[in-house]
């Protein structure tokens, strides 16, 4: 029985492995982390080229330019030259030897950055003479190039992804870059087409060592593809001249298509300055401007109360569910009475308006009255605020536009329900009489105010706002090329259209008018507050201004923000009738207009809630005149724009 | 001529096809273990997968050479061939080569030999020739010191040279003498020893001792009837177990050196605290840590032939040496490793059964040696690769790397198939 010792031994043995392995290979086995654990593998991103940017007009706006990092892989680096190495990347000594003991700290075989952001000169001169210096290598990468100084606000800017990001998409990684304001960001998947991957083989002191099974998993990259925006770039930049000095929002549509041909945001800045090296610095003064807010979109995020403006939506509502008629006329007291409160208006005592001289004189009287009698058309202001509501809603007021850009506001149309909350019992259609003038609970952003415009202008329709004329090779989603129809028949329109064209004729905007081109427009002049000292104190006035033209074939609709510009027609409207006449004939004739708007600032207005000493608003605040030095800038940049082709 | 090719069919061909494949499948696992690059040429010195197909080539003379020997031969130059040996060991300390820490190699230009793996060969033939000696009985005490001595003197020479892994082979040879008549209270003195040691460094002294009385103490009530043992007999044997718990902790603590008691720390998993774990990891525990990995890497079919991307990547150090199978574990996956464990298990168990079947003893006692030698080769590395045993530096039989390693097994091998072959001319 002793042969059986060593033979049970080996037995056993030949058992207890195999058990074990199938231990490891089967039960525990960690085949399947291939990809995504194997550190035997370095994955390697091929990034393809983002795609460029064009104005409407074909202009190029944003393209692509290379930047070159010199890398270093310590442990690679042989004896050099490092007077010439050191010439060639025009550093000192010191600087040589402070990082390469910076890299070699951070890892001896993996690559640092040594230099970045060469210029394309010394890079050249930089590639002649590469190999005579071991463990250097130059990294290409690839940086946002503008062709333009203005648009900031619509083309937005990349940035390397954050953990967020990452975690919303795990298409990124560290280090990756993506479109985080404006067209960057909303087109993003576009733009950056589809990076490839490589798998390498790497050895256990990570360096790589190959393709891993001759590069079979490997990917090519997939080309962003160019897209073309509806902005025009001529008239943005008018626009964004015109605004300087001043804040707010401009913006510009096309009626027939929704196209947004221009989105000015003020104040703003130059988007080469989110390039390159100084990026981080810049970004961080940008938003940490609180005061002026230039990373904040006015056009599209700001949201204000409409004020007269909104009178336009009250007529039309008013004509819809048949309480007014375009002839009926209303007397006005210089105000409207209700209750035992008084609503101030500028027409004097006893002046009878119909809806056309209501519209022209933008009559508080008239819509208060309209405003009360469509709430109180069925005998109960509760459903009637509902019927106001549905109406006022179908222009696309009160809820987010759906449309094709990075940020948006719903803005705000009240509804029984939300007056729920203040009058849980009784409500009548005095107590938001406010909203007949487009103050009181009423809020829109300057595009939801001129795509009602554009509604308007339309005689009952609208397309969805949008940014987006032309990707590549592929067709716009419907929802940018099919009318939206109002609740307001196409009728109605004639009479309020009418009304605005008589505020150019012979009302509020008289003095605005341009020769030739039929302009319908409105005035606001809206009140407003702010917190200071934890007070409410009400400021100058928001100049508002929207408009449409030319009458019969709307070419624009466009809405104008000036905030603390007094009244309607003192800045938006002048701004509101260049952009026009510069959309529509491509030349300023009331060249005294464009030089009064670049004459003047608001820059005192703005600095006031700041200031900790008491002011005086509206009527008794002076106009204030740049001085020459800026005058002469801001003529100079007109100039020049009038030379580029 | 006629009786000269008849012999040669003699030979046992299912051995020598397992040798083989054995042989085969080890250089295919090392042209993917030490391969770079994109070009394979196959004989080269520069490379390791090179040098071993040379060395494959130069052991089929070395076959030839053995077993064109007259079988006697190996039995009457014996002592000779020992005490050559021997002195080869001996000569190491003035003429030796230190490669990480072993003195063990002579260096001849390029290429170093390592007399500690043909010791092994040269031991087992003398172990045979002295107890198949007439003259000799194992139950005798004064001839198994005899032969014990044989055995340690070239595994106290190996231990010298710090070349601990060889001196655990020689623990082989216990198999040989307990086939041979060795006393059994060897065998149950030894594994006691070896249970006794792994309980008192796992779980500690007082737990070692309450478990010894109870087994202790009851295995002598129960027989009390019989009266097989007396109470004094059994309270001796306690408190040598006892004795031999303290030993053991004793010597852990304050004998072996610090790598080794890390090493076996690792293995009965004595260490708790978590981030020292994770810092075992970086230093000692790297190699199996490592190799773990690439052999769970492997999964069911293994990655294919040169397509391990931990072998690739040479995450395994001395991986085509002694932690080759690591290799067989990635790139073959379960079948592959389980082949190579099959194989092993069958050379063993024909070698074991060709030794029962032979006439003279010598020819019987040296085969046992040549199992038990391979069998303690097979169970240490792939153990320790696998992580079953605590980490001890010997390679894989006719696997891993290394010519000394794969010319001594060779010889042992076939030294033991031309006696097998003989055994019918022997009447």
């Amino acid at each position: 029985m002793r042969q059986l010792l060593l033979f049970v031994s080996i037995i056993l043995v030949g058992v207890l492995f195999l058990s074990r392995l199938f231990y490891l290979q089967v039960y525990t086995s960690n085949e399947h982390d291939l990809f995504n654990n194997d550190n035997a593998i370095r994955k390697v991103y091929d990034y393809p080229k983002r795609g460029f940017i064009y104005d409407r007009n074909g202009k190029l706006l944003v393209a692509n330019q290379p930047s070159y990092d010199v890398m270093v892989t310590p442990r690679e680096v042989k004896p050099l030259d490092t007077l010439e190495f050191c010439a060639l990347l025009k550093i000192d000594k010191e600087k040589f030897i402070k990082t390469y003991n910076k890299a070699r700290r951070y890892s001896p075989r993996l690559p640092s950055v040594f230099v970045s952001h060469l210029s394309k000169k010394d890079y050249a001169a930089l590639q002649e003479k590469m190999r005579k210096f071991e463990g250097f290598y130059i990294q290409k990468r690839s940086l946002r190039h503008y062709q333009t100084t203005i648009g900031a606000n619509v083309l937005g800017d990349i940035g390397e992804v954050n953990t967020n990001d990452i975690r919303r998409d795990s298409y990124y990684i560290m280090g990756d870059l993506k479109g985080k304001q404006g067209v960057e960001a909303s087109y993003e998947e576009t733009l950056r087409g589809v990076k490839g991957i490589k798998f390498i083989q790497k050895d256990r002191f990570n360096r790589n060592i190959g393709p891993y099974k001759g590069g079979k998993f490997d990917t090519i990259p997939e080309q962003g593809k160019d897209i073309t925006i509806t902005i025009d770039a001529k008239l943005q930049e008018y626009g964004e001249l015109l605004m300087q000095n001043k804040r707010g929002g401009v913006i510009a549509i096309e009626p027939s298509s929704g196209e947004i041909l221009a989105m000015v945001a003020a104040p703003t800045y130059d988007p080469n300055i989110l390039v390159g090296r100084e990026r981080s610095k810049n970004f961080t003064k940008l938003i940490r401007d609180s005061i002026a807010n230039p990373l904040f979109n006015r056009s599209i995020q700001g949201v204000y109360e409409p004020g007269s403006p909104f009178k336009l939506m009250n007529a039309l509502i008013g004509l819809q569910e048949g309480v007014i008629t375009p002839n009926e006329t209303v007397t006005c007291y210089a105000g409207y009475k209700y209750g035992n409160r008084f609503m101030k208006c500028h027409c004097y005592i006893g002046r009878r308006n119909n809806l056309i001289s209501g519209i022209q004189e933008s009559c508080n009287a008239y819509f208060a009255t309209t405003y009360r009698k469509i709430l109180d058309k069925e005998g109960n202001a509760s459903t009637g605020i509902d019927t106001w509501s549905k109406h006022a809603k179908s222009f696309g007021l009160g809820n987010f536009l759906n449309n094709d850009l990075h940020v948006g506001q719903k803005g705000r149309i009240p509804d029984r329900a939300y007056y729920k909350r203040i009058y849980p019992k009784t409500f009548y259609s005095t107590y938001t009489i406010s909203n007949a003038i487009g103050q009181g609970e009423v809020a829109t952003t300057p595009i939801q105010l001129a795509n009602m415009i554009a509604a308007i202008a339309n005689r009952g329709y609208y397309y969805t706002p949008h940014i987006i004329k032309s990707i590549e090779d592929k067709t716009l989603p419907e929802k940018f090329t099919k009318a939206k129809y109002t609740t307001v028949d196409k009728t109605h329109f004639e009479p309020v259209i009418e009304g605005m064209l008589q505020v150019y004729k012979k009302g509020t905007a008289a003095s605005l008018q341009v020769k030739d081109i039929d302009i319908c427009g409105k005035t606001g002049t809206v009140e407003n507050f702010a917190i200071i000292d934890s007070l409410k104190t009400q400021l100058t006035d928001h100049s508002i201004f929207v408009a449409f033209a030319p009458k019969n074939d709307p070419k624009i609709a466009i809405a104008v923000f000036v905030e603390n510009g007094y009244w309607g027609s003192r800045f938006a409207g002048k701004i509101a009738s260049l952009m026009i006449e510069k959309h529509i004939k491509g030349e300023i004739t009331r060249k005294d207009l464009e030089d009064w708007i670049l004459r003047h600032s608001l820059e005192e207005e703005y600095a006031k809630p700041y200031s900790g000493e008491p002011f005086r608003i509206n009527a008794h605040t002076r106009l204030q005149l740049v001085d020459d030095s800026e005058y002469k800038r801001l003529k100079r940049q007109l100039n020049a724009t009038l030379q580029n082709p | 001529m006629v009786r000269d090719t008849n012999r040669h069919f003699k030979f046992d061909w299912i051995t020598i096809i397992l040798f083989l494949l054995l042989v085969g499948f080890g250089w295919l696992n090392i042209l993917s273990a030490s391969h770079t690059g994109t070009d394979i040429d196959y004989f080269t010195f520069s490379q390791p997968y090179g040098k071993q197909s040379i060395f494959i080539l130069l052991t089929f003379c070395i076959i030839i050479v053995v077993l064109g020997i007259e079988a006697k031969f190996y039995e009457r130059f014996s002592s000779i061939i020992y005490i050559v040996s021997i002195l080869s060991l001996i000569g190491l300390f003035i003429f030796g080569k230190n490669v990480n820490g072993a003195t063990s190699w002579y260096a001849i230009g390029s290429m170093t030999l390592q007399p500690s793996e043909f010791a092994k060969a040269a031991t087992a033939l003398a172990v045979a020739k002295q107890i198949s000696d007439l003259n000799t009985n194992i139950n005798n005490i004064k001839d198994q010191i005899q032969t014990f001595v044989i055995i340690i003197i070239p595994a106290l020479l190996v231990l010298l040279q710090n070349d601990t892994g060889s001196t655990i082979v020689y623990g082989a040879f216990f198999f040989v003498l307990y086939r041979e008549g060795l006393p059994k209270y060897y065998l149950t003195i030894g594994v006691s020893v070896i249970i006794l040691s792994v309980l008192a460094l796992k779980f500690g002294i007082l737990i070692t001792s309450i478990i010894a009385s109870i087994l202790i103490l009851g295995y002598y009530f129960l027989n009390r009837s019989k009266k097989k043992v007396t109470l004094l007999q059994s309270l001796f044997v306690l408190l040598l177990s006892i004795g031999v718990s303290f030993g053991v902790k004793f010597f852990y603590q304050n004998v072996i050196p610090p790598h080794q008691q890390d090493r076996i720390s690792l293995w009965l998993r004595l260490e708790k605290d978590p981030v020292k774990l994770q810092q075992m990891k970086k230093t000692f525990a790297y190699n199996l840590n490592e190799s773990e990995k690439a052999i769970r890497s492997g999964g069911l079919n293994g990655k294919g032939f040169m397509e391990g991307t931990r072998t690739t990547g040479k995450f395994v150090p001395e991986q085509h040496t002694d932690y080759i199978f690591s290799t067989v574990g990635e790139e073959w996956g379960f079948l592959g490793c389980s082949f190579v464990v099959i194989l092993f298990v069958l050379l063993l168990l024909r070698i074991l059964h060709l030794a029962e079947l032979q006439k003279s003893q010598f020819s019987r006692i040296y085969g046992y040696g040549v199992a038990s030698i391979i069998f303690i080769h097979f169970l240490i590395n792939i153990g320790m690769v696998m992580g079953l045993i605590p980490t001890i530096g010997i390679p894989l039989p006719l696997f891993s790397y290394g010519g000394s390693g794969l010319w001594a097994f060779t010889i042992l091998i076939f030294i033991f198939i031309k006696l097998d072959s003989n055994r019918i001319n022997e009447w």
